[in-house]
């Protein structure tokens, strides 16, 4: 009874077009950039009317942390791309474990940046904070673009991660295999977003001082 | 020719009648077929739409006389504001692409669901969610929101309304927007028939792909800068807040850096569907094919480099003002090349004067009005004479309720047979065109002589000497309300009693009219093979005497 009612069910036939589907990930991507495009375009404004201030401000960042959380991202969008080889080579284990890694790897930024922000909370540089409404109206609108960015960008990358667990899911369950793999694929991509977003705002707040 | 082929079909139920996986409600909220989930939207959209109606009407009864008329100036500030809120946010961008848009694109170019169904059943979801968080605020302590619906700072920051659940349900109709674009775009891409190609789609298609791009690039731009409003209000982090160094214009840019764009997410599809209907009732092939799809895209794209002509008085350079000034001149062309190419269709065709066409109609003239106000918006000493004045609530009323809303209301008469399988009557929908036609204008037209005199718009009193415009501006929208009613009367009955609809009723030849009404579930047995174009009426036009 139950088979025949699924029979009946019109099925929209599962027509595979795996260009279509990436051209929705580009457009989503776009989205994403347009949405921090905004936050760059803030960023240019106030740095343009306050460029001393600026200067100053950013020296209170430290450029090793900076440095070694871009280089942890780089390397988990290395990880990411060699999981996507792996299951065109029919490696599911590798590539589970590379998305795995990746994983780690996005972890291990967030660890660092918790440590990061702690930091300057201990030294009483956070919003409507006594000592930062007392320093100069550059500074206070950096540290404002400090939180705000680097803070969504953050959430980016939970969300990235939840992303990437799915998708290890995914290939133990079979879903992605060596035949259909544009999830990961799509997946993929979001996290290169994440990655590349970092890679503006890391010289835009950490090393133009 | 079409007939014949119908019979020969088997019979097949419709998509209302045709097995679900889901049973009762849950076929519906669930259902990911565009044709549901456009009956979805058409149901919600149309509760907003009268509920900022109502609040319109009030607004209009308070301004009956100068001082108080029925509620104080506190509660007018919220009905100005929650009015946009929803008219805009919930209405009008969703409006046409939303609903008609999900329930005829794939039928008109021959697929059988949009190429992200899933993703479009979240896009309504979204869209609830978003919907149903504005009118929550109304009930919230703290009052609604009362910055008029453009959110403006610093006023935005500092007052003790509920601004923040509006900014979020702004926040998330955004996406909700966006994410039907992205559907639009991937769509007409990726799914159009054997042989539709780009220059026989229909041109609504042509307009919802503008429009859809328009969604995509635009709407990001809102969702960071409500955002960050809505961070400072909660955190105190200094962005716009001119105290802690910001700059308040700054956040002006950026909201019309969305908000203008937005404008043409609302009309472009309007003027789709008046692209759509013309043809039909004319009985020709639309002229300026090419330079209808083109002036679509040309509109997109121009439009999104006008936004600052909303500043023209907050301070900007002379040479700013002139490139934007000069930018909201050359969008008119584009626009221009619509309407003469409407004109030019309804020449020498064998018009019938069907309940659309009148909508349509309409539509043309009051939106020649509405655009042509505009241009004067555009220069730039008559903009200082009359910026935030009626002059402006005039004229962006004239193109958003007398271009977008009567398309949509000649989009409803002209698709109602495919739909709901039923006709609607004829007599009570043409006393409703012209209650509605009248009372607009009778509503929306003084509004150009009280601006011109310098009555300044969200005000909640008055000098006695508008007063005799107000008077005529109440008076003409109780008339409207009473055609609307008429209106959703006359089809509610409809969709009940209304005489069962042939697959064809009105002689289109897109692709939507080849299959039954209301469609089967799959749409198309078989994916059909496009030979011609979209409005090829040749049949009317080789015989021009012999025929009848």
């Amino acid at each position: 009874m139950n088979a025949q009612v699924q029979a009946a069910v019109p099925v929209h036939e599962h027509h595979r077009d795996d260009v279509g589907t990436k051209i929705g990930m580009w457009l989503f991507l776009f989205t994403e950039l347009i949405l921090f495009g905004g936050l760059f375009i803030v960023y240019a404004v106030y740095r343009f009317k306050h460029p001393a201030e600026f200067q100053l401000a950013a020296k209170e960042l430290d450029t090793f942390v900076g440095t070694a959380n871009t280089i942890i991202l780089l390397t988990s969008s290395l990880t990411v791309a060699m999981s996507i080889t792996s299951i065109q080579e029919g490696r599911k284990r590798l590539s589970m474990l590379l998305v795995a890694l990746t994983i780690l790897l996005a972890l291990a930024f967030l660890v660092n940046k918790y440590f990061e922000w702690s930091h300057k909370f201990s030294l009483g540089l956070y919003p409507q904070s006594p000592e930062l409404l007392n320093k100069p109206q550059g500074e206070i609108l950096y540290f404002g673009l400090y939180y705000v960015m680097t803070g969504l960008h953050a959430l980016h990358v939970i969300i990235g991660m939840i992303v990437l667990a799915f998708m290890v899911v995914f290939i133990a369950r079979g879903t992605i295999n060596q035949r259909s793999f544009v999830k990961l694929e799509a997946g993929g991509l979001y996290w290169h977003l994440v990655d590349i977003i970092w890679i503006f705002l890391f010289p835009l707040f950490y090393l133009l001082h | 020719m079409v007939k014949a082929e119908s019979l020969v079909a088997p019979v097949e139920p419709d998509f209302y009648h045709a097995p679900t996986k889901h049973r009762g409600i849950l076929a519906w909220i669930l259902s990911t077929d565009h044709k549901r989930i456009g009956i979805l939207y058409l149901i919600t959209m149309l509760f907003f739409f009268f509920t900022a109606v109502a609040l319109g009407v009030l607004m209009r009864l308070e301004m009956l006389t100068p001082g108080k008329t029925i509620v104080e100036p506190q509660t007018y500030n919220t009905f100005f504001t929650l009015h946009g809120i929803i008219m805009i946010f919930l209405f009008i961008i969703p409006g046409i692409p939303a609903v008609f848009g999900n329930f005829m694109l794939p039928l008109l170019i021959g697929a059988k669901d949009v190429f992200f169904p899933r993703l479009n059943l979240l896009s309504w979801w979204l869209f609830l969610t978003g919907g149903l968080l504005a009118l929550v605020s109304v009930f919230l302590p703290g009052g609604p929101a009362d910055t008029g619906w453009t959110f403006y700072v610093p006023y935005s920051i500092r007052t003790s309304t509920n601004v923040m659940p509006a900014l979020f349900a702004a926040f998330i109709l955004g996406f909700s927007s966006i994410l039907t674009g992205l559907n639009f775009v991937t769509t007409i891409h990726r799914m159009r028939a054997p042989g539709m190609t780009w220059f026989r789609m229909p041109l609504f298609v042509w307009s919802l792909y503008a429009t859809a791009w328009v969604q995509v690039l635009a709407t990001p731009i809102i969702g960071i800068t409500l955002l960050l409003v809505a961070l400072e209000r909660f955190f105190g982090i200094g962005i716009f807040d001119p105290a802690m160094g910001g700059d308040p214009v700054l956040y002006q840019h950026l909201f019309w850096i969305y908000s203008h764009p937005a404008v043409y997410i609302m009309i472009l599809p309007g003027l789709g569907v008046v692209s759509e209907i013309l043809p039909v009732f004319a009985r020709r092939t639309i002229f300026g094919y090419k330079f209808i799809a083109f002036s679509s895209v040309a509109i997109a794209l121009v439009g999104s480099l006008v936004w600052a002509h909303h500043m023209f008085t907050v301070g900007m350079s002379n040479t700013a003002m002139f490139i934007f000034s000069f930018l909201t001149f050359l969008v008119s062309i584009p626009s221009a090349i619509k309407v003469f190419n409407w004109i030019a269709t309804l020449y020498k065709g064998s018009i019938a004067l069907e309940v659309p066409l009148l909508f349509v109609l309409s539509m043309i003239v009051q939106f020649s009005i509405g655009g042509f106000t505009g241009l004067m918006l555009g220069a730039l000493a008559i903009n200082i004479h009359v910026t935030d004045t009626y002059f402006v609530v005039g004229h962006f009323h004239y193109v958003m309720f007398g271009g977008t809303g009567f398309a949509l209301f000649g989009a409803i008469h002209y698709w109602f047979p495919k739909i709901f399988g039923r006709m609607f009557a004829k007599k009570p929908a043409v006393i409703s065109w012209i209650l509605v036609t009248i009372g607009f204008n009778a509503l929306y037209f003084p509004f150009f002589v009280m601006g011109y005199m310098g009555m300044p718009r969200r005000y909640y009193d008055y000098l006695p000497q508008f007063q005799p415009y107000h008077i005529f501006a109440t008076v003409g929208s109780w008339i409207l309300v009473a055609g609307l009613l008429i209106m959703a009367i006359n089809l509610i009955v409809a969709v009940r009693r209304g005489a069962p609809a042939t697959a064809n009723p009105w002689g289109g030849k897109t692709l939507e009219w080849t299959v039954s009404s209301p469609p089967p579930a799959e749409n198309f047995h078989e994916i059909p093979v496009v030979t011609k174009g979209p409005y090829d009426y040749s049949e009317y036009e080789e015989t021009p005497l012999e025929a009848t």
